[in-house]
C-alpha cells in the first residue's frame, strides 16, 4: 500500500509543482493520474522513489516511510519500486536481457553486475516475463534494435523484473502509435491482476485512462483535484482537471476539499485537453 | 553484436550469456589475455628501469626549463629571426599545398570507385595507403639528402605528404556525388574527359575548396616542424636554440608556432564553413 | 566574382611565397634527377640488417602503447572537465579546454625534445612525449562522446535500486566504451607512427636507427628500415580498424 500525505515540491527556479498531495494506493488497482502538461504528474511519479527529492510531505510504502530513509536505505527500497519511462529509457547499447536484468541488480553484488553472472532465478524469470511481454527469443537483440513499443516491453519486464510492490509508469504510451499504447495499458494490467500489485499511470490521453483504469486522479497545478472512481469522471470533473473551471453548484465527494484553484483564479486559460509534450 | 537465433527449439536454454563480438568466448578470452599479456610486456620494458629518483630529477629539470623558458626572450634580433623563419614556414606550406593538390588531382580520379577504370583504380589506391604510411619527418630527411638542405626539400616532403591524405579525402567526396548528373550528360554522347568537367566537376568543387583549406592547415603544422630535420621553416631554428640551451628563445618560437598554429586553424574552420 | 577573387588572391599569394622562398632553379631541375638517384642507391634493401631492427621495433610499438594506456588514463578526469554538461564550473571548463588546446598545438617532436631535455634522452621521454601529445586529442573526442550521454538511461538504472557502481557500470559505462575503446586504438594506430620518428630528437624506438642510417648514407640499410616502418604501420591501422569495426 502506497500512503502519500502533503506532498509537495518546489523547484530551485521557485516553481511550485506540487502543493501538497495526499492519496493512497492499495490493492491491484490501475489508477491513472490525469491533468494538463506542466500540472506536475511527473514530478508526483518522480517523488515517490526519490529520483526527485521532494520539499516537504510523506510517501509511505508497505509501512516503510520511504521519505525518512538516507540514500543508501533509498537505493535498498528502490527495488520494491518498479518504474516504466515516456521514452522507455533502456540502455541503448545493451541487450535485451542485460537491459531486464538490470532491474536485478538491486539484488546482487558489483562483482556479479561487473561479469552479467545473475542467480539462475534471476535469469529463469527475465525468460518468463519476457515471454510475458511477448519479446520471447529476443534476449540478445541489442535494445536499438528494436522497434518503440518493443522497447517499452522491455521497460516494462526491467520494471515487473525487480519483483516491486508497485509499479510506477511515467507516461508509457506518450511516444507510441495508438494500437501500440492500447497494447502497452492492456499489460500493465494484466501484470497488476497476475502480480496482485497496484500500478500507478501517468497520462495524457484521457481515453486510455478511462478505458483501462478503476480509479483516476486529477491534477491541476500542482493540485489534487479529482480523486475517485472511474465512473465518476463526468465532463465537469475534466473541465476541473483540464481548466481549472469553477463548478457551478456541483458538490461531489470526489473533488478534494481544501481546492482553492475552483474559486480565486480567473484568468481564461489557454490550456486544451490534448496538449501533447 | 547480438547474434540471432531459433527459438523453436524445444527445451528452451534457460541461462544466458552476454553474446559477444567475437563470436565464442574462448576467442573472447583469448584476445583478451593476449592484449593483457603484451601491455604487461610493454610497460615492464619501458618503464622497468626508470625509478622514481629519474622521475623526480626528470620534473625538477622540467621545473628548472620553465623557469629558463619564462619570461621568453623578446630581444628584436631574435623577433626578428622569428619573424624571417615563420615567412619562410609560410611560404613553404602555400607552395607545398598547391603543388601537392595539383599532384593528387589525377591519383584522386583515379581512386575514385564510381569512375576509374579497375586497374587504375587498384594503382591510385596502391600509391595513397604507401604514402600514407610513412612519417612526415621520415620523408622530410629522405627530401633533404635528396635536394639539400632548405625550403625545397619541405616543399617537396610536404608535397608527397599531401597526396596520401586528399587523394583520399578527395576520392571519397567523388564517390559520394549524384551519378544521374554524370549519367545524363554521358548520355549526350559526351567524351570521358568532358563528362568529368560537366558532370563530375561542379559538384565535387565546395568540398575541393574545403579539402585544400583543411590540408593547408595541415601543412602550416608540418612545415613548423621538418625544420628539425634541415628542410627548412622555422623548426631549424627551434631545434637550433634548444641545442644551445636558448631556452628562452626556444619559449619566443614556441608561441609563435603556437600561435601560428592556432590561426591556421581558425582561418581554415572559418574558410570551410563559408564554402561548405 | 568573388569567387575568382578568391582564387587570384589564393593564386598570388603562392606566386609571392614561392618568390620569398628565392629558392635556386637550378635545384629544383635537378631535383627529380637526385630523388631517382637515391632511389637507385637504396635498392636492393640490406636484409642482414633486419636482425637488428627487431629489437628498436618492439620498442616503438612498446611506446605507443604504453603512451597510449597513460594518455587514455589522464584523459578520462580532462574529457569530463571539457564536456559541459559534467563540468562542475566555468573555471573547470576553461581548465579542460586549455588542457586540450596545449597538448594538441604542439607537435609530439616538440614536446620529445622538451621531454629529452627533463628526462635524458631515451624511449621514456618519447612515451611520455607520445602520452602528453595524445592527451588532448583523445580527450577532445572523449568529451564530445560525454556530452551525448543519456541521462534518462542512467536514471532508469537508479530507479530500479542498483548501487552507485552498478549505475556506472549498467548505465555510463555502456554508453562510453564504443567510444573510449574505438578512440583509444585509433590513437595507439596513430602513434605508432608518430614513435617511427622520435629518434629525430633521440626519444627512443626505429627512428634511432633511421636517422644513423641516413647520417651514414647506408641507403639499402634506410630502405629496409622503411619497409619494417610501412609494414608495422599497416598492421597497426589493419587491428585498429577492425578493433573499431566491431566495438559499437
Amino acid at each position: 500500500m502506497l500512503e502519500v500525505t502533503n506532498l509537495r515540491k518546489v523547484y530551485p527556479t521557485g516553481d511550485e509543482a506540487l502543493t501538497g498531495v495526499s492519496t493512497t494506493i492499495e490493492g491491484n488497482e490501475i489508477v491513472a493520474m490525469i491533468g494538463p502538461s506542466g500540472a506536475g504528474k511527473s514530478t508526483f511519479i518522480r517523488c515517490i522513489n526519490r529520483l526527485t527529492e521532494p520539499t516537504e510531505g510523506e510517501v509511505t510504502l508497505d509501512g516503510t516511510e520511504l521519505t525518512a530513509l538516507d540514500s543508501g536505505e533509498m537505493k535498498t527500497a528502490r527495488r520494491n519500486v518498479g518504474m516504466v519511462f515516456q521514452e522507455y529509457n533502456l540502455v541503448e547499447r545493451l541487450t535485451v536481457m542485460e537491459n531486464v536484468l538490470s532491474g536485478r541488480l538491486g539484488y546482487v553484488s558489483n562483482w556479479a553486475a561487473l561479469r552479467r553472472n545473475f542467480p539462475q532465478e534471476d535469469v529463469e524469470m527475465a525468460y518468463d516475463i519476457l515471454e510475458t511481454v511477448g519479446l520471447g527469443g529476443m534476449e540478445n537483440k541489442r535494445a536499438d534494435e528494436l522497434s518503440g513499443g518493443q522497447r517499452q516491453r522491455v521497460g516494462i519486464a526491467r520494471a515487473v523484473v525487480q519483483e516491486p510492490k508497485i509499479l510506477l509508469a511515467d507516461e508509457p504510451t506518450s511516444s507510441l502509435d495508438p494500437d501500440t499504447s492500447h497494447a502497452v495499458m492492456e499489460l500493465l494490467t494484466e501484470i497488476a491482476a497476475e502480480r496482485n500489485i497496484p500500478v500507478l499511470i501517468n497520462i495524457h490521453e484521457v481515453h486510455l485512462a478511462v478505458e483501462y483504469a478503476d480509479r483516476i486522479l486529477g491534477l491541476h497545478e500542482g493540485e489534487l483535484v479529482f480523486d475517485g472512481p472511474t465512473t465518476d469522471l463526468d465532463e465537469n470533473a475534466k473541465d476541473v482537471i483540464y481548466r481549472g473551471k469553477a463548478l457551478a453548484g456541483e458538490s461531489s465527494s470526489n473533488y478534494v476539499e481544501g481546492s482553492d484553484t475552483v474559486t480565486g483564479e480567473t484568468e481564461p486559460t489557454d490550456k486544451s485537453t490534448i496538449t501533447g509534450d | 553484436m547480438a547474434t540471432e537465433e531459433g527459438h523453436s527449439e524445444l527445451p528452451p536454454d534457460r541461462t544466458w550469456r552476454r553474446p559477444t563480438a567475437f563470436g565464442n568466448h574462448r576467442v573472447k578470452w583469448a584476445v583478451y589475455v593476449g592484449a593483457t599479456l603484451f601491455v604487461l610486456w610493454s610497460l615492464v620494458s619501458l618503464l622497468a628501469d626508470v625509478s622514481l629518483g629519474r622521475l623526480l630529477t626528470g620534473v625538477n629539470n622540467g621545473l628548472l626549463l620553465l623557469e629558463a623558458m619564462v619570461p621568453p626572450n623578446t630581444a628584436s634580433e631574435n623577433v626578428d629571426r622569428v619573424v624571417g623563419y615563420m615567412g619562410e614556414t609560410i611560404a613553404m606550406a602555400f607552395v607545398a599545398t598547391f603543388t601537392g593538390v595539383l599532384i593528387s588531382l589525377p591519383i584522386a580520379f583515379g581512386a575514385a570507385e564510381n569512375i576509374a577504370p579497375r586497374p587504375i583504380y587498384y594503382l591510385s589506391r596502391g600509391i595513397i595507403s604507401i604514402t600514407r604510411a610513412i612519417d612526415e619527418l621520415i620523408v622530410a630527411i629522405i627530401a633533404v639528402k635528396a635536394v639539400g638542405v632548405g625550403p625545397l626539400a619541405g616543399i617537396v616532403a610536404i608535397s608527397y605528404l599531401t597526396i596520401g591524405f586528399f587523394s583520399k579525402l578527395f576520392a571519397e567526396d567523388i564517390e559520394d556525388i549524384d551519378m544521374g548528373a554524370k549519367a545524363a550528360i554521358d548520355a549526350t554522347g559526351a567524351s570521358r574527359f568532358q563528362a568529368l568537367v560537366y558532370a563530375v566537376v561542379p559538384q565535387v568543387a565546395p568540398r575541393f575548396v574545403g579539402l585544400t583549406v583543411y590540408r593547408w592547415d595541415i601543412n602550416i603544422r608540418s612545415s613548423t616542424i621538418i625544420g628539425i630535420v634541415g628542410a627548412g621553416g622555422i623548426g631549424t631554428l627551434l631545434l637550433r636554440s634548444f641545442e644551445r640551451y636558448e631556452y628562452d628563445f626556444a619559449a619566443l618560437i614556441l608561441l609563435a608556432i603556437i600561435a601560428v598554429v592556432l590561426a591556421g586553424e581558425l582561418f581554415s574552420a572559418y574558410v570551410r564553413r563559408r564554402v561548405q | 566574382m568573388k569567387r575568382v577573387a578568391a582564387f587570384l588572391v589564393a593564386m598570388g599569394t603562392v606566386v609571392v611565397s614561392w618568390l620569398h622562398m628565392g629558392l635556386d632553379v637550378q635545384y629544383i631541375r635537378t631535383a627529380p634527377a637526385e630523388l631517382l638517384d637515391l632511389a637507385v642507391r637504396m635498392f636492393p634493401p640490406d636484409w642482414g640488417y633486419a636482425p637488428e631492427i627487431v629489437v628498436p621495433l618492439l620498442e616503438t610499438v612498446h611506446i605507443a602503447v604504453v603512451g597510449t594506456i597513460i594518455a587514455l588514463t589522464v584523459s578520462v578526469p580532462v574529457a569530463f572537465l571539457a564536456a559541459e554538461n559534467t563540468t562542475p564550473n566555468r573555471i573547470t571548463y576553461a581548465i579542460g579546454k586549455l588542457i586540450v588546446t596545449v597538448s594538441r598545438s604542439v607537435h609530439v617532436v616538440i614536446w620529445a625534445m622538451v621531454f629529452v631535455v627533463m628526462f635524458g634522452p631515451g624511449a621514456f621521454a618519447g612515451m611520455v612525449a607520445i602520452a602528453v601529445r595524445s592527451v588532448g586529442f583523445v580527450a577532445k573526442l572523449l568529451g564530445e562522446e560525454i556530452e551525448e550521454i543519456g541521462f534518462d538511461q542512467v536514471e532508469a538504472i537508479r530507479a530500479t535500486g542498483a548501487s552507485s557502481s552498478q549505475v556506472l557500470l549498467y548505465s555510463v559505462i555502456p554508453q562510453i566504451k564504443p567510444a573510449l575503446v574505438g578512440i583509444g586504438v585509433y590513437r595507439w594506430d596513430i602513434n605508432v607512427r608518430s614513435a617511427t620518428i622520435l629518434g629525430a630528437v633521440g626519444a627512443g624506438g626505429i627512428g634511432v636507427q633511421l636517422f644513423n642510417s641516413v647520417d651514414a648514407f647506408r641507403w639499402s640499410a634506410v630502405l629496409t628500415i622503411l619497409i619494417a616502418i610501412l609494414g608495422i604501420v599497416l598492421l597497426s591501422e589493419t587491428i585498429s580498424a577492425r578493433t573499431r569495426a566491431m566495438v559499437r
